[in-house]
């Protein structure tokens, strides 16, 4: 049985909480055992990354620290991916300079040793053995439901640092899964595109302005939803949606399900219990669709 | 933008330059101008200089005219110019160090929002070990005199269980080592 250190980051306890929600349930129907990385503290995100390089090193390494205290876990997955390329970038700056293990030891009580290593969270599902897992319990196919894999920046943006085995312009684990649950991902041009969540706050209408454009495109291609893989776009697209509607004058109505929760949804789990109430723009037609 | 003397101007900044290519251990001076980065960067329609402007600029040792831009605020750290440049420059390193660099130099005019958000959320993180979502929209929003930003949000939030009517921070076990990681990280920063 696969086994993880879970980093739920700051969001899936709030915002995104749904993508908790359905990661447990889905990794629990699959038989892969989650453990919640014990007294895990915030990666520092963006914030700690423009504010001083140490302490958005240090932030990140310390949950990894935490997770070191986990018997018999050697990988770790953070489903959130601004905090994913925090920890991606510990291992790959550590890797690039021989001292800097030393300078962010100095600054944590227990020492982080790199013994666990950060894994895409996409990847434990799209892996083949998981991926045929997956495609052997699915009671419930998302038959013609057409769906936009949004896979957004920090995931596999940059690839030297984000440690993706993927395409960073056009990457398709997530299509695969999307398949592999009888739905049909479109082809489009915005999946790696950037939505502007790290500015929601601070530059409003530059934010408003992408997430108009992805919304639009995924429209234009035919998309019933689009598939998130990442907290801060979800909450992006899903929440702030209806400024978008207001600001441009356009009615998209468009779901923004978490990946994860599709794949309960095929896998026959409760909608309810997937965290679909949790969603801002009504899932209902979608739903209705696929029959739940 | 002024007349600028480029020669002098690079004579004098050299040492600047040298610091941004040390920091970021990306050789701007390798850039031959492709637009690349400027190609693919979504936030360039609120620009005043695109990004391989910026680079150029470095380049020639215009380290005032950098560091005042509203480009180095707009960036979102995306990170597709550093994806797709081919002369393997990290242009989002480059614009996360120079916003360092603009705030040491005291250049924030187009920076208020962003220094006020990171140090919120930062300061929250410090205090409780993880971010406090409510409280620090609170605050940022006092920090920037305009209260009811985002408080559309609030009420659909609390109906979907998303955050608590009354919203109360709760600090994680080891919130005493993370105070300590701020604390040393500052002393070496000094």
């Amino acid at each position: 049985m696969p086994k993880y250190a879970l980093f739920p980051g700051c969001s899936l306890e709030s915002t995104g909480m749904e993508y908790e929600m359905s990661t447990e349930a889905v990794a629990h129907a699959l038989g892969i055992e989650m453990v919640e990385v014990p007294g895990w503290n915030c990666c520092g995100a963006s914030a700690a990354h423009m504010t001083d390089h140490l302490l958005s090193l240090a932030l990140p390494a310390r949950a990894l620290a935490q997770a070191e205290t986990i018997p018999g876990v050697t990988e770790m997955v953070a489903p959130c991916a601004a905090c994913h390329i925090r920890f991606a970038a510990v291992e790959y700056e550590v890797g690039k300079h021989n001292d800097l293990l030393g300078e962010i030891n100095s600054l944590l009580e227990a020492p982080y040793t790199g013994k666990v290593k950060i894994r895409p969270f996409i990847d434990i599902f799209s892996n083949p053995e998981t991926l045929a897992q997956i495609k052997s319990k699915v009671t419930r196919p998302l038959t013609g439901l057409k769906v936009a894999c949004y896979y957004g920046c920090l995931f596999v943006k940059p690839p030297k640092v984000a440690a993706f085995f993927d395409d960073p312009e056009n990457p398709m684990s997530m299509d695969n899964v999307i398949s592999a649950l009888g739905a049909e991902p479109v082809p489009w041009p915005y999946k790696t595109e950037c939505c502007g969540a790290s500015s929601s706050l601070t530059q409003e209408d530059v934010c408003t302005k992408l997430c108009n454009d992805i919304l639009k495109i995924a429209k234009d291609s035919g998309a019933d939803c689009i598939a998130a893989c990442c907290p801060m776009c979800q909450s992006n697209l899903d929440m702030r949606q209806v400024t978008v509607e207001k600001q441009y004058g356009l009615q998209y109505r468009m779901p923004i399900p978490f990946f994860t929760q599709l794949i309960g949804l095929a896998m026959g789990l409760d909608p309810k219990a997937l965290g679909f109430k949790k969603l801002f723009v009504d899932p209902a037609k979608m739903l209705q669709k696929v029959g739940a | 933008m002024g007349e600028i003397d480029i020669t002098q101007d690079l004579e004098k900044n050299r040492s600047f330059v040298d610091a941004v290519i040390e920091e970021t251990g990306s050789d701007i001076r390798q850039c031959y101008q492709c637009a690349k980065c400027s190609g693919g960067c979504p936030g360039t329609f609120a620009m005043d200089y695109l990004p391989n402007q910026i680079i150029r600029m470095l380049m020639l040792g215009m380290v005032d005219e950098v560091l005042k831009s509203k480009t180095i605020w707009v960036c979102m750290a995306c990170n597709t110019c550093t994806t797709r440049c081919i002369r393997d420059i990290d242009v989002a390193a480059v614009m996360d160090d120079l916003r360092k660099e603009a705030i040491r130099h005291g250049y924030t005019e187009h920076a208020k929002n962003v220094i006020a958000s990171n140090n919120t959320f930062l300061w929250t993180v410090k205090s409780w070990g993880r971010v406090f979502d409510a409280g620090m929209l609170m605050i940022y929003n006092m920090k920037t005199s305009n209260p009811m930003n985002n408080m559309q949000f609030a009420l659909p939030t609390m109906l979907r269980g998303k955050s608590p009517i009354i919203p109360i921070p709760h600090a994680i076990k080891g919130v005493k080592e993370v105070k300590k990681i701020f604390e040393k990280a500052k002393q070496e920063g000094k």
